[in-house]
């Protein structure tokens, strides 16, 4: 429209009709097709909103309406009422047009008599201002007489004023002359009354006045007065400045002094430092005079509360000062301060340290928790106004270093207690042998053992979850909420006392025996038990409490519970091989002794079975009790369900009678060989050394099989003669008569047995075995 | 391969002694005697046709006794040395004995074995060695180097050296020394150490290793508690003179360096049962074989405690640039300890091994049940030492 509009004037460029045209009519336009809608949905237009809906403002017919056009109306009435109607409405017209005619004249009545009331008025009104025109100009008279009489008055008084003005100005120059003049003495008495910041603001005004009028000699005179003053007034508060005995605040106050007498700010800020490295040095003394070895130290509470009120608060009192005093010499000011409270700070941390260090042999937590809170808190403040000397950084470092430490010697500590558990049971396990009682109960030895280890690292964690508390000022710094966490606390703590403990534990299956060594076998049974506990349960108790306690984050790599359990399982399974092997090695040795110590060849008929297979025997139960105090029972081959008097028939009848059967034939020497390498190709290898399983009978079997292996491989380095050969027999029933029912596979003992009768029959020039009855009297009267 | 394969020998008898025929360097031989109370005891000749993968006997009788040990001359093919039992009223004593065999069969005999069952010849006896006052016969060894004229016998707690005079038919004790202590002491093996001129000799009683000079006849070094049970056998390393091998009871296999008794240079603990043997090979020292009661034999590789602890080092520089640098490279780094192999195919305990003396990579073993397999170094690690 507006483009339309512009180009309007230039011919042939727009449409052909003119612009006005739709800007005129469209409103128009727009306001009739509004009506319409209007009036279809039944709304009144604009001011008519309140008329009634019904009549048409622009009907001509409505008689009050402004477009009445009385023709039009009488041609309706006519047109559209009936004569009665007519009649009506003519009467009616009549009456309306005589009530109206008579409201006209007395409206006229009424108006008359004020139009007649305001006529006089204006009268009067035209009489008044008259009068008051003559007054008016009398005034204007009056008042050129008062401004003539004026001008003559000022032009008088003029040269009066002139005069006075310049007298005002000579006596203030005189009061200020006498101002110069009194100042020495003045200053002098300042000085004398210790009023040294009068003097001082005294001096600042003169100072540049004097400066001025140096030139004329009595001015002189004055300011040399002065300036011996000044020299003495700056002497004296040097002199009061470095006596020192007045606490910061005054000394401030000496140095804004000296500062404002325009002494060079650089001295005086070294002078101040100097002051200052003066208090707080003593400060430090009397905190290492504190540290000091002879008297008995105060608790590390109370030094960091020293350290902190002391030293700290002193370092931000000058801080502060020298920051207000010193303002103006910008960065190389502060580098200065800066340098100075980290040389103190460096002196103060490695005092704080060394206290620290005496404290760590301690076992309170709390109260070094809350001493590093004190210490760490105070040197925030001072932090936060020397951020350059990096004191705050500084503290943090001390308190993480504290940390780990703290870790390490709770480490140290858990190790320790394990340590104490394990003597402990060693004594336990030795005590009540001597007193002749049955073996202790290794269940609650063990139980004791592991409550005890228990509830040492649960107490380790709760101190040294101290540190990570909340209210402790430096528990949200990075340190504390990450590394220490997990590098410290769940790797270093736990999971190195786990490590340490497999450890400790495996370092009892290197040494064997021979050196001093002497491991109580129950020891290492209970040892085994506890790794295997500790595989099943409580490794993922202890990581699960930490991991709670500690909020650990995953961004460090940290050691799986499987890693650990498999650990302590193989070191569990270690010590448990280990105690197979001492055991056995303990009852091999018996049995090679009674073989290696006989004279097999001139022995006697056997009338009993020897007492060293009882004793193995008993040794053996003795065993079996004790695992099964620890360990459960294990699984079985089926067939050992039956009694040993089926084995014994089997053993005794059809496997003895074959294989001593050639034994009565000369002529056929490879038959023994042949024969018991055909058994041997149908029996499975034994190892005889094998690692066990966690359970009672293949513990038992290992046992079993590295003694009997010992019998055997002794006896085929003897040789023996017939009852010799029967009373191995005898002892071999035996053995079989009471071992079958640790082992796992009771076929184990057979072959083993076998081996060892066959054996012996070998290395016998006259093998006649004994009856198998007889053994078998002798063996139950035995 | 097929000529890895082990080859088999039995024997009718139980044995326990097993020895090459140390004098001989050109033929594969062992000897072999056998134990048993009943009939008359053997010694087995067994030469081994490498080429062929044949075995040849030949039986010779040893009608003294049952063979606990025997020993081979270190120079003369025909002299060997046995310990046996003698049983008379009840009593058994182990005596021992230097014999020479029949002048044909010492460079071994090629006839058919048939004919040997006809007419088995018996061995010459030279000389006794006379322990009637001094006990039990556990072993003899040759003087390793020597001209066969010097030989050790331990015989319960006393350690006597013997010269051999008159072509070794007559013996003379030279001179002795013996154990005191507490308890019955008796020593159960020992080895003449190829070193320092072969004046040295050690010697395993109970738990503990001693070395002895020959020619003082004392005692130079003393290993107390070297296993933690019984120690079975002993060997010297042939190329590093302060080191030895010795197992035990205990299962395990150390490795001792002399001069340093407190502590094993390294400990091999892979048998399951006691180890009665162990033997270095005659000149690839890395090479260790342990013969055990687990009817196992394994070849161990401990090349890192070896003369040869980097390998074969090759000094010829002709090889090509990138090959050189690589095999630098490779043979830089020392090369692990580990087992090689473990024969099975014994049945019963195995209680001798012992390497060829005339190939270094071929080694017999024994078991109880008088079985004998020869078997062969793995022919991938024969060319790693090698090349």
């Amino acid at each position: 429209m507006a483009a339309a509009a512009a180009a309007g004037p230039s011919p042939g460029s727009g449409p052909g009709d003119s612009p006005e045209g739709p800007e005129g009519e469209a409103p128009e336009r727009r306001r009739k097709a509004h009506g319409m809608l209007k009036l279809y949905y039944g709304l009144s237009e604009g001011e008519a909103a309140g008329r009634p809906a019904g009549p048409d403002p622009l009907d001509p017919t409505d008689l009050n309406g402004a477009h009445f056009d009385p023709e039009v109306y009488l041609d309706k009435l006519r047109r559209e009422c009936p004569l009665a109607q007519l009649m009506d409405s003519e009467t009616d017209m009549v009456r309306q047009i005589r009530a109206l005619d008579s409201d006209m004249q007395t409206l006229v009545y009424e108006n008359y008599n004020k139009f007649i009331s305001a006529t006089d008025t204006i009268r009067k009104m035209k009489n008044d201002f008259r009068k008051m025109e003559d007054e008016m100009d009398r005034l204007a008279t009056n008042m050129a007489v008062i401004t003539d009489f004026s001008a003559r008055i000022s032009a008088t008084l003029q040269d009066r004023h002139e005069r006075i003005t310049k007298l005002a100005g000579v006596h203030a120059l005189l009061r200020k002359l006498q101002f110069l003049f009194e100042l020495p003495s003045r200053l002098t008495k300042c000085v004398e009354l210790g009023a040294y910041g009068q003097a001082v603001r005294y001096q600042g005004r003169a100072q540049a006045v004097l400066q001025q009028y140096q030139h004329l000699p009595s001015f002189r005179a004055i300011q040399d007065d002065c300036q011996v003053i000044t020299a003495r007034l700056a002497q004296q508060l040097r002199q009061r400045f470095r006596e020192g005995g007045s606490g910061a605040p005054e000394q401030a106050e000496c140095v804004e002094l000296l500062l404002a007498l325009g002494e060079p700010a650089e001295e005086l800020c070294e002078e101040f430092l100097a002051h200052a490295r003066g208090r707080l040095e003593k400060e430090l003394r009397s905190l290492e005079a504190e540290l000091g070895p002879s008297p008995p130290a105060p608790d590390v509470l109370e030094f960091t509360d020293h350290g902190g009120s002391g030293f700290v608060g002193g370092l931000c009192q000058v801080a502060a000062a020298y920051q207000e005093l010193f303002a103006a010499q910008g960065p190389a000011g502060a580098e200065k301060l800066a340098a100075f409270a980290r040389e103190l700070g460096s002196r103060y941390f490695a005092l704080v340290e060394r206290r620290l260090a005496q404290e760590q042999g301690g076992g309170d937590n709390s109260l070094l928790v809350r001493a590093l809170d004190r210490f760490h808190r105070r040197l925030r403040a001072p932090g936060a106004l020397l951020a350059a000397a990096g004191l705050a950084d500084a503290a943090t470092e001390i308190v993480e270093r504290v940390a780990r430490e703290r870790l390490g010697h709770h480490l140290q500590g858990l190790r320790a207690a394990f340590l104490g558990c394990l003597t402990d049971v060693r004594q336990a396990l030795a005590a009540p042998r001597v007193a002749g009682k049955e073996g202790p109960g290794l269940a609650e030895l063990l139980a004791n053992v592991a409550s005890s280890i228990l509830s040492h690292i649960k107490a380790s964690l709760a101190a040294v979850h101290l540190f990570t508390a909340k209210e402790v000022s430096f528990s949200n710094k990075p340190y504390f909420r990450g590394e220490f966490c997990s590098q410290g606390v769940r790797e270093g703590l736990i999971v190195g006392f786990i490590h340490s403990m497999c450890q400790t534990a495996q370092s009892f299956c290197d040494s064997p025996g021979e050196k001093g060594g002497a491991t109580p076998p129950a020891l290492l049974l209970l040892l085994s038990r506890l790794c295997l506990d500790y595989e099943t349960a409580t490794i993922s108790y202890i990581l699960t409490l930490t991991d709670e306690q500690f909020l650990v984050q995953d961004q460090f790599p940290v050691t799986p519970v499987s890693t650990l359990c498999a650990e302590a399982r193989e070191t569990a399974r270690r010590l448990l091989t280990h105690y197979v092997k001492v055991q056995g090695l303990v009852i091999s040795q018996m049995l090679r002794k009674s073989v290696e110590t006989r004279d097999w060849l001139s022995t006697l008929e056997p009338r009993n079975v020897r007492a060293v297979m009882k004793r193995v025997v008993e040794d053996t139960t003795a065993i079996d009790v004790q695992v099964g105090l620890l360990y459960e029972e294990g699984v079985r081959k089926a067939q050992s369900s039956d009694s040993s008097k089926r084995t014994f028939s089997v053993y005794s009848s059809s496997r003895q009678q074959g294989r001593y059967a050639p034994s009565y034939t000369p002529s056929a020497p490879m038959d023994t060989n042949l024969l018991s390498n055909i058994q041997k190709l149908f029996s499975e290898r034994i190892d005889v050394f094998s690692p066990v399983e966690f359970n009672k009978v293949s513990v038992l079997t290992g046992i079993i099989k590295i003694s009997l292996k010992t019998l055997l491989e002794c006896v085929r380095l003897r040789t023996f003669g017939r009852f010799g050969l029967q009373q191995v027999q005898v002892d071999c029933h035996f053995l079989q008569l009471y071992l079958w029912r640790f082992v796992a596979d009771e076929e184990l003992v057979h072959l083993l047995l076998d081996e060892v009768v066959a054996s012996a029959a070998l290395r016998c020039p006259d093998p006649v075995p004994m009856e198998p009855s007889v053994v078998e009297v002798i063996c139950e009267r035995g | 391969m097929e000529d890895d394969a082990p080859v088999i020998y039995g024997l009718e008898f139980q044995a326990r002694a097993l020895t090459p025929q140390t004098a001989e360097t050109d033929a594969i031989r062992f000897l072999v005697g056998t134990q048993s109370l009943k009939y008359d005891n053997q010694i087995h000749i067994i030469d081994f046709d490498d080429e062929n993968n044949i075995i040849n006997k030949n039986v010779l009788l040893h009608q003294a006794g049952e063979i606990w040990h025997i020993s081979a001359s270190p120079a003369d093919r025909g002299v060997l040395a046995t310990c046996y039992n003698r049983t008379s009223d009840s009593k058994v004593l182990t005596c021992a004995a230097v014999w020479r065999m029949p002048k044909e069969l010492e460079s071994g005999s090629h006839e058919s074995p048939d004919d040997s069952s006809s007419t088995a010849q018996t061995l010459e006896l030279l000389c006794h060695l006379d322990n009637t006052a001094h006990g039990n016969m556990a072993c003899v060894v040759w003087e390793p180097m020597g001209d066969g004229k010097k030989i050790i016998s331990l015989a319960d707690n006393h350690i006597l050296l013997w010269d051999l005079q008159e072509s070794s038919s007559q013996a003379v004790l030279a001179s002795s020394a013996s154990l005191e202590g507490k308890g019955q002491l008796k020593f159960t093996s020992g080895r003449w150490s190829p070193h320092h001129n072969c004046t040295q000799v050690a010697t395993a009683n109970d738990t503990t290793l001693r070395g002895w000079d020959t020619r003082s006849m004392s005692q130079i070094y003393c290993i107390e508690n070297a296993h933690g049970q019984l120690v079975r056998d002993l060997d010297f390393n042939p190329n590093k003179q302060y080191y030895l091998a010795s197992c035990g009871d205990d299962c395990k296999v150390k490795f001792w360096d002399t001069r340093n008794v407190t502590e094993p240079v390294k400990t091999l603990e892979e048998h399951s049962h006691w180890v009665w043997n162990v033997r270095y090979n005659h000149s690839h020292d890395q090479l260790v074989l342990t013969g055990s009661s687990d009817s196992r034999v394994i070849l161990s590789n401990m090349v890192s405690i070896s003369s040869e602890p980097f390998g074969h080092l090759v000094d010829d520089d002709d090889i090509s640039d990138q090959e050189d640098h690589r095999s630098e490279e490779k043979s830089k780094e020392p090369l692990q300890d580990n087992v090689i192999a473990t024969y099975e195919e014994h049945e019963d305990s195995v209680y001798a091994v012992d390497w060829s003396s005339a190939d270094p990579w071929l080694f017999a073993s024994l078991s109880y049940d008088g079985r004998l397999v020869i078997n062969r170094v793995p022919r991938a690690l024969k060319y790693h030492i090698l090349l």
